[in-house]
């Protein structure tokens, strides 16, 4: 009984709880028990039994468990953004986004590991230990919303929230073999979301298929008075529908060609494309000029924000205090070596390069500029193709401690989901089948990302939903089979994976 | 290529205190990641003008009321060091040896 009320999408569980054919109690309470099981080092605080407002309220999400990203502010729950220097800091406020899916009838279920101030594509950078991949623990889950994507795909929570910068919800979503979106820029408040990259910074949802996507964006879009930013999704957003893609334009970056995308995701790529055209979608190959750059301008944008945002981590307001300091600067320097990890420093410090005196002009003011360029490369592709696609990772999850050496190669992850960032528009991850990771090994999960225009999520979210019914990714999933224990280096196919359910 | 001493200037900018292990390999890190940056350098970008925000908004204006603010005590609650309705800090001075 348990397993198959894991198994409802929540889209199928909010139907049977408002038909009265369930219990918003006795799902919860399933729910609970599956976080309790994490084993992947994916939650980093969990409501307890009965704890969380119950009897909560009617909406949209009545009785559906979220799992939250460590980087919401929570009222009185600790909120730690994965760094040391916020260890046992308790927010007096709600982030808009968690106080909205609340509204909607959402409960916490629990806050999610990630890697410190969202800087990451692995989790490795939590000061709370890495996440592991649930579809294999010695890899990693991607990041930065590694815990929110593992506790969706290991079957730990039903949906979840992140936050995406240069793609820290696509990728991790794509490594964990489910869907995540990030929004356009200004779609959904960010008050309450610990700021890494303002500019940039936006927060959306990780979930099992593309209509709980829609259902969550619903719920967590609008302007918020909170968020001068924010101006929320005119029209708002339904569940998609659509089922085929004819008349829909594709554009393929020729950029792609050149990259080092391993074989088997190029094949995994290739094969949507073909079920793009068998659903009577057109395919084009473009050209992104500047997406090549992408890398290079967020490299400078967002370590340049990171370090005017971190200054207020200093130990006199809120979070740590380093002890046994001299003076004002002494304690300073000193909470903040003691209070941020290797990554973030080293983010800082980048950040505080580019910005010092003699250096503003030839990074940040340039990489400002190739910003520019790149939305406009965007723009053009726009004016005669619906949506830009991508592999959304250039590798299947990768090992535990494989790219910490070289945080250039850890960049690199980041290589496709970076220019939508930097244009400010919406992209999504599907899964889109599984590969082989290079050297060998169990299958892992391929992403497929589909962008769109700023404020077009209602036609990506139509065409990803499209293509989803196509793929039939869900007998893949290793939640589907078997929540509470996702396969640990075996073999993983289509055929088990149903054998199992 | 970025040089110790720079690191060590810009580690002070950032208020930061690092370890000689971790200037010497942020040196190295740092011009890795900026020689990668700086292919930037090569575009023609003299008529671009630099992002300022990525989606058109126009300027809306609220009005200006005052609005009840966090309550003082709350707002000390997670101040690693109150006193006196207020937030501690060390001297700003060095002691006198």
């Amino acid at each position: 009984m348990t397993r198959e009320l894991l198994e409802l999408s929540v889209a199928a569980a909010t139907h049977r709880i408002a038909a009265g054919d369930l219990s918003a109690e006795e799902y919860g309470t399933a729910w609970r028990q599956a976080a309790a099981g994490d084993e992947l080092n994916a939650y980093l605080w969990r409501g307890e039994d009965g704890a969380a407002n119950d009897g909560a309220a009617a909406g949209p999400l009545a009785g559906i468990p979220v799992a939250v990203k460590d980087i919401f502010c929570t009222e009185g729950i600790e909120t730690t953004a994965g760094s040391r220097i916020l260890e046992g800091y308790r927010p007096p406020y709600t982030a808009t986004a968690v106080r909205r899916l609340g509204e909607a009838g959402a409960r916490l279920l629990g806050k999610t590991n990630m890697d410190e101030f969202a800087m990451g594509s692995s989790n490795e950078n939590s000061a709370y230990g890495p996440v592991r991949n649930p579809w294999d623990r010695e890899r990693v889950p991607g990041g930065s919303s590694g815990g929110s994507a593992a506790v969706v795909g290991g079957g730990l929570a039903p949906c979840a929230i992140g936050t995406d910068t240069g793609g820290s919800i696509r990728q991790p979503a794509a490594l964990c073999g489910i869907v995540g979106l990030k929004p356009t820029y200004g779609a959904i408040s960010r008050y309450g979301m610990i700021a890494f990259a303002s500019s940039l910074d936006q927060c959306g949802p990780l979930t099992r298929d593309v209509t709980d996507a829609a259902l969550l964006l619903a719920a967590l879009q609008g302007r918020d008075p909170c968020d001068s930013t924010s101006v929320g999704i005119e029209g708002g957003v339904e569940p998609p529908s659509r089922e085929d893609l004819s008349g829909l334009r594709f554009a393929v970056p020729s950029e792609l060609a050149h990259d080092a995308i391993e074989p088997g995701v190029r094949a995994v790529f290739e094969q949507t494309l073909a079920r793009i055209e068998e659903l009577g979608g057109e395919i084009d190959e473009i050209s992104l000029p500047h997406s090549e750059h992408g890398i290079s301008a967020y490299y400078v944008i967002a370590p340049a924000e990171a370090s005017a945002n971190l200054a207020r981590y200093d130990g006199v307001r809120y979070g740590r205090r380093a002890g046994g300091a001299g003076d004002l600067i002494e304690m300073y320097e000193t909470t903040r070596a003691e209070g941020f990890g290797d990554e973030v420093k080293r983010r800082i410090m980048l950040g505080t390069y580019a910005l010092s005196s003699g250096y503003y002009e030839a990074y940040y003011g340039r990489a400002q500029k190739v910003r520019t360029k790149i939305a406009d490369d965007f723009r053009a592709a726009f004016s005669n193709h619906d949506f830009v696609v991508t592999p959304t990772s250039p590798s299947v999850a990768f090992r535990l401690g494989e790219k910490t050496d070289d945080p250039l190669a850890m960049y690199m992850n980041d290589f496709f989901t970076v220019p939508m960032s930097l244009a400010g528009i919406p992209a999504i991850s599907i899964p889109a089948g599984l590969a082989e990771p290079q050297g060998g090994g169990p299958a892992l999960p391929v992403g497929f990302q589909i962008a769109a225009p700023a404020f077009a999520e209602q036609r990506l979210l139509e065409a990803a939903y499209a293509l989803e019914q196509a793929i039939e990714f869900g007998a893949h999933r290793p939640g589907s089979g078997a929540p509470f224990a996702p396969p640990v280096g075996k073999k993983r196919t289509g055929a088990e994976g149903r054998a199992d359910g | 290529m970025i040089e110790r001493e720079q690191v060590v200037h810009v580690a002070k900018l950032a208020r930061l205190r690092l370890s000689e292990r971790e200037l010497e390999r942020m040196a190295g890190e740092l011009s890795g990641i900026l020689e990668h940056v700086d292919r930037i350098a090569e575009l023609d970008l003299d008529d671009v003008a630099p992002t300022s925000h990525v989606v058109e908004l126009q300027n809306v204006l609220r009005p200006d009321e005052p609005r009840p603010s966090w309550p003082r005590e709350t707002m000390l609650e997670a101040a690693p060091d109150p006193a006196e309705g207020a937030f501690r800090v060390p001297s700003p001075q060095a002691e006198a040896e």
